[in-house]
């Protein structure tokens, strides 16, 4: 189905651009980096921003030559040359990886200039801005590489860049700690995609994933074990970069860094490399049912449980830090299902919402005072009404409002995938995952645009002003409504056919499901948020208290991992500390040192003590001579 | 001629150092790092000269790019005899580029008897490009013992005394105790070897390329593969050999601790890839599964070890350690792509533990202290340091386009067709590599500051070493190629000769 | 010549060699350590001569003059320490020049 890929080092316009995707986010890295500060705050951002942004260039330009229809590859420099082994530093381009570009460079332009914004008066802009372009170069090359090991680079540049991001407010120890477990767990997921990558390089001889698309199916049957391995592994890998579980705790935590930074790297871009990584392997999934129906199981059960969660957290971050989890499980769910253009989609859509409703969360931040606790906000829809409209049109494209969000369009299809595949569990779970995602939405607007405003800091809030602030809130606003959903990936011939790509049957009907449900999950919203509060007297006893301390708690998940590894991990440092094996030898030493002084005792310095015992060993030697020879 | 020459200059820079002491400490510094740059211009040039690549794939004895022969003790068939090719090469060219760092780094640390210090330094070093040229096994055996006096009087001289007055001597004592013993080993394994040889033809001769035909009997040749193994073990450090090296590393001066770090710890895997390896290949092959066994053990306990560190120069030496795990797995994995992977691994931590090293003193100048519970909230203090610090630790966890990332992931890649299990096991090695080196990075530069006074940020002197070593790292990371050419023909060669001993193994790639 | 048996000096030579050694053993001032000394190398001497007559040698005869130059150069030494004892612990107790203790 994946035709080998054509160099298109001569191909002209492209051939240039597409390097500078990626070198213009580092170059602007470079330059902020060996600065040592000598910058103005004006200087960095401008500098950050226009990298970006003459990268988001680059890729339209791209686009414009790609309806030519250009999918090819690039050359840059052979990486690594040994023997069969042979990664280079080259680039791929078709549809899907220019769909990623488009969203990193395109949503990643709009987030730097709102930072620019957003930062105002924080030390270290420099600091920042090296990081994010790092993080737009790293992802980029992420979605560019066409072999694993480079991929690998960029997947393993955009985990070290979200780190250094999370603990971008180092004084605080909580910050950095949160970025280092970020990175630790999301590390424990890159070890299962280099294991699969070992594997697959020892089976099939490349790491080239157009050569592993093409020779999987004729090494392997559909289910053999070591696809199904393979494929189970890169899912592992998946699940740790996209926050699904069990490896999705470090998420709410991650929104320790500054708020831009949650909006691009984890909700828009770096927690779907996942999403990206499963659809760009496709050849293994489909090899692996096993592994596909894991995925969609997996994505279910994310998108429950993050939709739950959701409901019971107060920080407005933390809300939407799970509501990211929850629709990223909706994209797993569309992969497990076999509708991988679906999930793109859904994953370009989401960047859009998401964006929007992470910026709109900073700009209600920032206006009052970097206060983020919903209990302690409201009313603010008078005072910041762009902040506002961005809530407005994110969560109706979150929770799916009919017809009217991108959101709606893209969930849409994605139960319809689920329906058409004939997996009713998955779809009944994104059903009640729409009522759970509506229900949770409605609470956050409500809680922090309306009712009284519930604290100074809520009161004295202060609208946002300028182009840097309204720019990229107006414009992710645009593309989150159903203007966003005309935007189609250019998938067609990348990605193979999805489930219900022929089929009609119950097209409609479950259309209409969709819709109502969504609807009546908001409607239960405002009936339970806002107009009959007394309903949320539940959560105050009894099962209620306990089920919403579980959910605030997301599960427990994070008592657990601490149970079961960091402890022990801390109980074998604390046993270790002294070193064993090291032990043995000081142990020989002590022993020696023993055995030094007991015979260093025998060293009297009395002459007689001498003679006494030159006589008793003369005498002993003797008597023992005189035995010996008296038996011949 | 020129092979003379490198072991040399080295030696007579450090007499002349000695007595330049006389004009000051600034003429012996410079004397000190003009030998040093000497070496490495040499060791560059012949790069760019002569050709490593091996003349016919078949050929079963090793070409040496260049040679130097000179009778020495006829009797017993010992040779001064040196030869280089492309892995000796790279290691002396190292070793040349870590010695001008290393008196680079100590040109405002060592202020006590700079005349003799520059001795030992360069004395150590011109040791070293011995161990790395000699192919006599005697001789060999000469300069490996050779290097460990000056490195001695390095420790117990001018080592920082720990918390109690007296384990700056105590760490030289330990490091001097455990070479030497384990340099007796190698001694009885190397006469038992020429003596197994003596008794099949009648002739002495400790000449590399004559043992190396010697037929020997299979628990003959495993006992003295043991004694080999053990005595590079020591050095590497294996693991339950490794007690002598947090002591030495968190006591020596800086320079003391790069050199260690970055040359001594390489000699002992050189020796494996040079001696032990194709010395009794047989051997080694059935030893394998043992070795890497040890390897994963290395990687888990100097990870879990270093996470338990006060001391930062402790901490790092312990991470050496998981990081020589790596190259321990490597080697006896043997196949190409491992063996390729094992040298870029060795220049990698080279670079990266000794910018480590260097950054840990330069920290102690500022901050005269090494204690970790001390520092914290360093970054905002500190200038471009901790930016720098960032990017070798992020090399240290192995994070792609460093060198180390290249290293670590030729050696699994190599390794995964040879023991799919090894490889996953020490995969996980990588998230413990991501925990202590971002647990070091925590603990020294984020959260609160423990003051407000900002510290001297880096003189362009610090600058420019760490800036080297970086531009060095990333230069490996991205392309590697030069030097996977330079050490192809050696390392094809030692891979045929260990491959050729396993047919029950799957073929490797 | 003959009369006493060679046995006799033999057992003569012994129990003065075991009284001298005694003496070492058991004396702790420094004279009689010194005269011991001398009693056992004259035991020995005597060895020397009885053998040497029971077996008419002359070796001895030459041993026995070897063991005197000896026994004479011993003394010489030992009165030496002796003195240096006396001048720095003002007894003569060996004792009391214990420094060699490990």
């Amino acid at each position: 189905m994946m035709e080998p890929l054509t160099d298109i080092s001569t191909v002209q316009p492209t051939a240039m651009l597409l390097p500078l995707t990626f070198l213009l986010p580092l170059a602007g890295t470079l330059i902020l980096a060996f600065s040592r500060g000598r910058l103005s705050y004006r200087a960095s951002a401008t500098l950050g921003t226009a990298s970006v942004g003459l990268a988001a260039l680059a890729t339209a330009l791209i686009a414009l030559n790609f309806a030519s229809g250009d999918a090819g590859q690039l050359t840059l420099w052979t990486w690594i040359a040994v023997g069969d082994f042979q990664p280079g530093i080259s680039l791929a381009l078709d549809g899907l990886s220019l769909t990623m570009l488009g969203v990193i460079t395109g949503v990643g332009f709009f987030i730097h200039l709102f930072a620019a914004w957003y930062m105002r008066g924080e030390d270290g802009i420099t600091r920042f801005y090296t990081y994010m372009n790092l993080f737009v170069f790293s992802m980029v090359l992420l979605v560019l590489g066409d072999n694993l090991l480079l991929l690998f680079l960029g997947w393993e540049g955009v985990g070290l860049c979200s780190y250094l991001l999370i603990g971008y407010y180092y004084t605080h120890s909580a910050n950095g700690w949160a970025g280092f477990k970020a990175f630790i767990i999301t590390r424990i997921g890159d070890v299962f995609l280099a294991i699969g990558m070992f594997l697959l390089f020892s089976r099939l001889g490349t790491l080239n994933i157009a050569e592993i698309l093409e020779l999987a199916p004729r090494a392997w049957q559909s289910g053999d074990t070591v696809v199904e391995l393979a494929a189970f592994l890169l899912l592992g890998g998946a699940l740790g970069k996209s926050a699904q579980l069990p490896l999705h705790t470090w998420l709410a935590d991650a929104m320790a860094g500054p708020t831009p930074v949650s909006a691009l790297i984890h909700a828009a871009t770096m927690v779907t490399a996942g999403v990206y990584l499963i659809a760009r392997m496709h050849g293994i999934f489909e090899l692996a049912p096993a592994a596909l129906y894991a995925t969609g199981v997996i994505g279910a059960l994310t998108l429950l449980m993050a939709g739950f969660a959701a409901l019971a957290q107060t920080d407005i971050k933390r809300v939407l830090a799970y509501s990211t989890m929850s629709q990223i499980g909706y994209m797993f769910l569309a992969l497990g299902v076999g509708a991988y253009d679906t999930a793109i989609f859904h994953l370009m859509t989401h960047a859009f919402f998401k964006a929007l409703l992470f910026l709109s969360a900073g700009a209600v931040i920032i206006s009052c005072h970097h206060e983020q606790d919903m209990r302690r906000l409201g009313g603010l829809w008078r005072t910041l009404p762009l902040a506002y409209m961005g809530f407005v049109v994110g969560g109706a494209a979150l929770a799916a409002l009919p017809l009217v969000s991108a959101g709606f369009y893209s969930k849409d299809a994605i139960l319809w995938q689920a329906l058409a595949a004939d997996q009713q569990g998955l779809l009944a779970a994104g059903l009640i995952g729409a009522l759970l995602t509506s229900l949770y939405t409605l609470r956050l607007i409500i809680a922090t645009f309306h009712g009284p405003a519930k604290s100074d800091s809520a009161r004295r809030a202060e609208a946002g002003r300028g182009l840097a602030h309204g720019l990229p809130l107006c414009v992710l606003a645009i593309l989150s409504t159903f203007i966003g959903a005309w935007i189609t990936p250019p998938l067609a011939g990348v990605l193979p056919a999805s489930p219900g790509e022929n089929a009609t049957a119950g097209h409609g009907a479950l259309e209409l499901i969709a819709a109502a449900v969504a609807l009546a999950g908001m409607a239960l919203g405002v009936w339970v948020f806002s107009l009959h509060r007394g309903w949320l007297t539940l959560a105050d006893a009894g099962l209620g208290a306990w089920l919403w301390r579980l959910w605030h708690r997301a599960w427990g998940f994070d008592a657990l991992f601490d149970r079961t590894l960091v402890r022990p991990y801390r109980g074998a440092v604390r046993l270790l500390k002294s070193d064993v094996f090291d032990g043995v030898f000081r142990l020989l030493a002590w022993c020696m040192r023993l055995v030094h002084r007991g015979l260093s005792r025998t060293q009297t310095g009395k002459l007689r003590g001498y003679a006494v015992t030159m006589v008793m060993g003369a005498t002993l030697i003797l008597l023992s001579l005189a035995l010996v020879f008296q038996g011949t | 001629m020129m092979l003379v020459w490198l072991i040399v200059i080295p030696f007579a820079g450090g007499l002349l150092c000695w007595q330049a002491e006389r004009f000051g400490g600034r003429a012996t510094r410079l004397i000190a790092l003009a030998t040093m740059l000497c070496e490495l211009l040499m060791a560059l040039y012949l790069w760019l000269q002569l050709d490593f690549a091996l003349p016919g794939a078949g050929g079963s004895a090793p070409q040496w790019a260049m040679e130097y022969r000179l009778p020495w003790i006829e009797r017993f068939g010992i040779d001064f005899h040196l030869a280089l090719d492309g892995l000796s090469l790279v290691l002396i060219a190292l070793t040349g580029f870590l010695g001008v760092l290393a008196v680079l780094c100590s040109w405002q640390e060592i202020v006590r008897r700079i005349g003799f210090f520059h001795l030992n330094l360069l004395w150590i070093l011109g040791g070293v490009v011995g161990v790395f040229l000699a192919i006599d096994l005697f001789l060999f055996f000469f300069f490996w013992e050779l290097m460990l006096v000056p490195m001695y009087f390095l420790i117990a001289l001018w080592g920082h005394s720990g918390s109690q007055g007296s384990t700056r001597i105590g760490a030289a004592v330990k490091f001097f105790i455990y070479t030497q013993a384990s340099g007796l080993l190698m001694l009885v394994a190397i006469l038992g070897l020429v003596f197994a040889h003596h008794a099949n033809t009648g002739e002495y001769s400790f000449s590399y390329a004559v043992l190396k035909e010697t037929a020997l009997s299979p628990v003959l040749a495993f006992w003295l593969m043991l004694g080999f193994f053990i005595a590079f073990a020591v050095k590497l450090p294996v693991v339950p050999f490794h007690g002598w090296l947090p002591n030495a590393h968190a006591q020596a001066p800086t320079a003391g601790s790069v050199d260690l770090a970055g040359i001594l710890l390489k000699t002992a895997a050189y020796g494996m890839l040079r001696f032990a390896l194709p010395l009794f290949p047989e051997a080694s092959q059935a030893f394998a599964p043992v070795a890497m066994g040890l390897g994963l053990l290395g990687i888990f306990y100097g990870a879990v070890l270093a996470c338990g560190q006060q001391d930062v120069k402790r901490f790092i030496a312990y991470t050496s350690i998981a990081h020589m795990g790596f190259v321990l797995i490597g080697i006896y994995a043997g196949t190409e792509l491992a063996l390729q992977g094992v040298v870029v691994l060795m220049v990698a931590h080279a670079f990266s533990a000794a910018g480590l090293f260097i950054l840990s003193g330069q920290l102690y100048e500022r901050l005269h202290t090494r204690q970790i519970g001390q520092m914290g909230g360093l970054w905002g203090r500190l200038g471009s340091m901790p930016g720098i610090y960032l990017f070798f630790i992020a090399a240290s966890l192995g994070m792609p386009a460093t060198a180390n990332f290249v290293g670590e992931f030729m050696v699994l890649f190599g390794t995964f067709a040879i023991a799919p299990w090894t490889v996953a096991l020490a995969s996980v090695g990588l998230v413990l590599a991501a925990v202590y080196s971002l647990m070091l990075m925590q603990r020294v530069h984020y959260g609160p500051a423990q003051s407000e006074a900002p510290l001297r940020g880096l003189d362009a002197r610090e600058f420019c070493m760490l800036l080297g070593l970086a531009a060095l790292i990333l230069w490996l990371g991205l392309y590697p190629q030069p030097l996977l050419d330079t050490t192809d023909a050696a390392m094809g060669d030692i891979h045929r000769l260990f491959d050729a001993q396993s047919p029950l193994m799957p073929e490797a790639r | 010549m003959n009369g006493i048996p060679m046995e006799h000096g033999l057992v003569l030579a012994g129990v003065l060699f075991t009284l001298g050694l005694g003496g070492l053993m058991f004396r702790r001032n420094m004279i009689f350590v010194l005269m011991s000394l001398e009693v056992m190398l004259n035991a020995a001497g005597l060895a020397f001569i009885v053998a040497g007559t029971g077996w008419q040698q002359p070796e001895g005869q030459v041993m026995f003059l070897l063991v005197i130059t000896l026994a004479a150069a011993e003394a010489s030494v030992g009165l030496a320490l002796l003195i240096q004892l006396y001048h720095r612990f003002k007894t003569l107790n060996l004792d009391v020049a214990s420094r060699m203790r490990g």
